[in-house]
């Protein structure tokens, strides 16, 4: 082939200083946006959520200002709770269902070959689909939660002191206090807890050429069952429910983290080996989702 | 120093050889075309010097090591991987906004004059797009990014007429100047016959013929004999033959262009009757279609 282009040795060099210089943190940003573009249920799952904690909510005080004062207040207190656990139940939902389309969809509908087109590397991709179930999705969770229990006293106090009865909404104190509590379980059931979970989802949404779901459940189910027949024992299943129930006494005394007289026990989460066990199944299965990324196309 | 640089580069799947052990150099400011059959390791090819499939042997594009340094590469070589592997999820407005975010070299000013000569807008889903519009999107995109080293891969399958000689055309007046580098691999040989600068055929893992156009237009000649002299005209090795309304035309590699001149009516080759020939000769299927 032809070679007039020696004129300009350097030319490749000179260029590649001037402008190339993004911080690491864009694609990663940028990342995030899309996939919250991609999958809208992200958010409106918990949205949904709230609603239907709130349309309950009215339907209930509705009720309520026609019944007698000793009922009201213990039916008041609990809306809150169950509002919260709605929209954690959402989101959680939107986090299963979301890490095992994460890396799969996207080799699904060829659109693969366009982002693997742009200067975004494979750990920037995955790590920015981990941090939708990871950090993203429990943060929203909390926002969410916060204003309808915010929205939620609101619509109280407004329908009971119409109704002239005195309100039995709780303080600002104790908002604090079950905001924290929120925030407490968030990160340490949410997050760090059911980290293993959103790790081995993504993994397989990133090795599975069809039929995720499928992949996602047997080899467990699999692998509890050949312990079951050969050894006449269930340690896989109870750790698998154990897991899946949440860090329950680890966590705080009690699991009503409304109730102001539950407590934090952070030093014994952070103390139990289960924690930093399943941190590390979810780095591994992450760094897999990584590596396997590289080598896949569309399917 | 070679925008694309390949030594024994190989690549098998299982007993299949995909690429075998190609030698490879591109200069810049070349339009390689890189032609051959289906299944002839265009793809492959392709793919490893994108970074995509790991390989054997040494590759450098742009001095770097695709499979290893993908992200990296990708500030400065773009790729029109297939028609349709934008997002179809995504607004034509998304699809602009998460380029200009990871990619430090897109102008999105460029971009937006780019869309601006078309029925894109804006606020469309890339679904509701016709094939042609997503086409025209991927290249305003691409375009629109400062890269040294553009790669297409079938960028114009299934689109009609108008649209891949649109395509083409703002390529090369558009995008393409002397320090750009362009690799494109089409079946539709016809379209670029103009536009490239540098012809490659590839079959069966192997480069079967490697040469610039110019090359091209002053090595082969094509020459409808006369009946009269057709045993003169076969005595002087052609590489093809084939008969056409009744006349026998004969395909010439390096003749004397005097000498063939006197047997018949001389033109030089489209890429195409090359093709034949050179695919024909080489492999066994296509030498039935030749005669």
């Amino acid at each position: 082939m032809n070679t007039q282009s020696n004129a300009l040795p350097e030319s490749f060099e000179s260029q590649r200083i001037v402008p190339a210089t993004t911080s690491a943190t864009r694609p990663f940003y940028w990342s995030v946006r899309r996939e919250l573009w991609e999958y809208r249920s992200i958010y409106i799952a918990p949205l949904a959520g709230a609603a239907v904690a709130l349309f309950g909510f009215l339907i209930a005080i509705f009720v309520l200002s026609a019944a007698n004062a000793p009922q009201r207040r213990p039916v008041l207190q609990d809306p809150y709770g169950q509002a919260a656990a709605l929209i954690m139940m959402a989101a959680f939902i939107v986090s299963i269902f979301y890490s095992l389309e994460a890396l799969h969809s996207e080799r699904r509908d060829r659109s693969i070959l366009f982002w693997k087109s742009l200067p975004v590397s494979d750990l920037t991709t995955v790590l920015s689909k981990a941090s939708i179930p990871l950090v993203v999705l429990p943060l929203l969770s909390f926002v969410i939660v916060v204003a309808t229990v915010v929205i939620m006293l609101l619509l109280s106090s407004l329908i009971l002191l119409g109704s002239g009865v005195p309100i039995a909404a709780p303080g600002t104190a104790m908002l604090g206090q079950m905001g924290l509590m929120l925030l407490y379980h968030l990160i340490t059931v949410h997050v760090l807890w059911y980290a293993p979970f959103y790790g081995w989802l993504l993994l397989v949404s990133a090795w599975a050429r069809r039929a995720a779901f499928l992949w996602a459940i047997l080899p467990p189910v699999a692998i509890g069952g050949i312990e079951k027949i050969a050894f006449h024992t269930t340690y896989f299943f109870d750790m698998l429910r154990y897991r899946f129930a949440g860090a329950g006494p680890e966590v705080a005394g009690s699991d009503n983290f409304f109730d102001p007289m539950t407590h934090f026990t952070p030093g014994r989460f952070l103390a139990s080996p289960g924690l930093w066990i399943g941190l590390l199944i979810t780095a591994a299965c992450l760094a897999a989702a990584v590596r396997l990324r590289r080598y896949q196309g569309p399917i | 120093m070679s925008v694309i640089e390949a030594h024994g580069l190989r690549k098998a799947f299982g007993t299949t050889v995909a690429l075998d052990s190609i030698d490879l150099r591109v200069e810049e400011g070349r339009i390689l075309g890189l032609i051959g059959p289906n299944g002839a390791g265009k793809t492959t090819a392709l793919n490893a010097i994108l970074g995509l499939t790991p390989y054997q042997g040494q590759l450098k594009v742009l001095g770097r090591d695709p499979w290893n340094e993908r992200d990296q590469l990708m500030r400065d070589v773009c790729f029109i991987a297939d028609v349709a592997v934008l997002p179809r999820w995504a607004r034509v407005s998304q699809a602009i906004d998460y380029v200009a975010g990871v990619h430090p070299r897109f102008d999105r000013a460029k971009a937006e004059s780019f869309l601006a000569k078309t029925d894109i807008r804006h606020a469309s889903k890339i679904r509701e797009l016709s094939k042609g519009m997503v086409t025209q999107l991927h290249l305003a995109l691409v375009m629109s990014i400062d890269a040294k080293l553009l790669v297409l891969d079938e960028p114009t399958l299934g689109l009609d007429i108008l649209y891949r000689k649109q395509f083409y055309d703002s390529l090369l007046n558009d995008y393409f100047d002397r320090t750009r580098t362009i690799l494109v691999t089409t079946h539709q040989v016809e379209d670029v016959e103009h536009v490239l600068t540098d012809l490659m055929f590839i079959n069966r893992g192997r480069i079967v013929l490697e040469c610039s156009m110019d090359e091209f237009e002053s090595r082969y000649v094509e020459v409808t004999v006369r009946p009269e002299h057709i045993a003169a005209a076969q005595a002087l090795k052609p590489i093809h033959e084939r008969q056409a309304l009744g006349r026998t035309i004969l395909l010439f590699d390096r003749v004397d262009r005097q000498q063939v001149a006197r047997l018949g009516d001389v033109r030089t080759p489209s890429i195409s009757d090359l093709f034949i020939a050179v695919m024909g000769n080489h492999a066994g299927p296509a030498k039935g279609v030749a005669k």
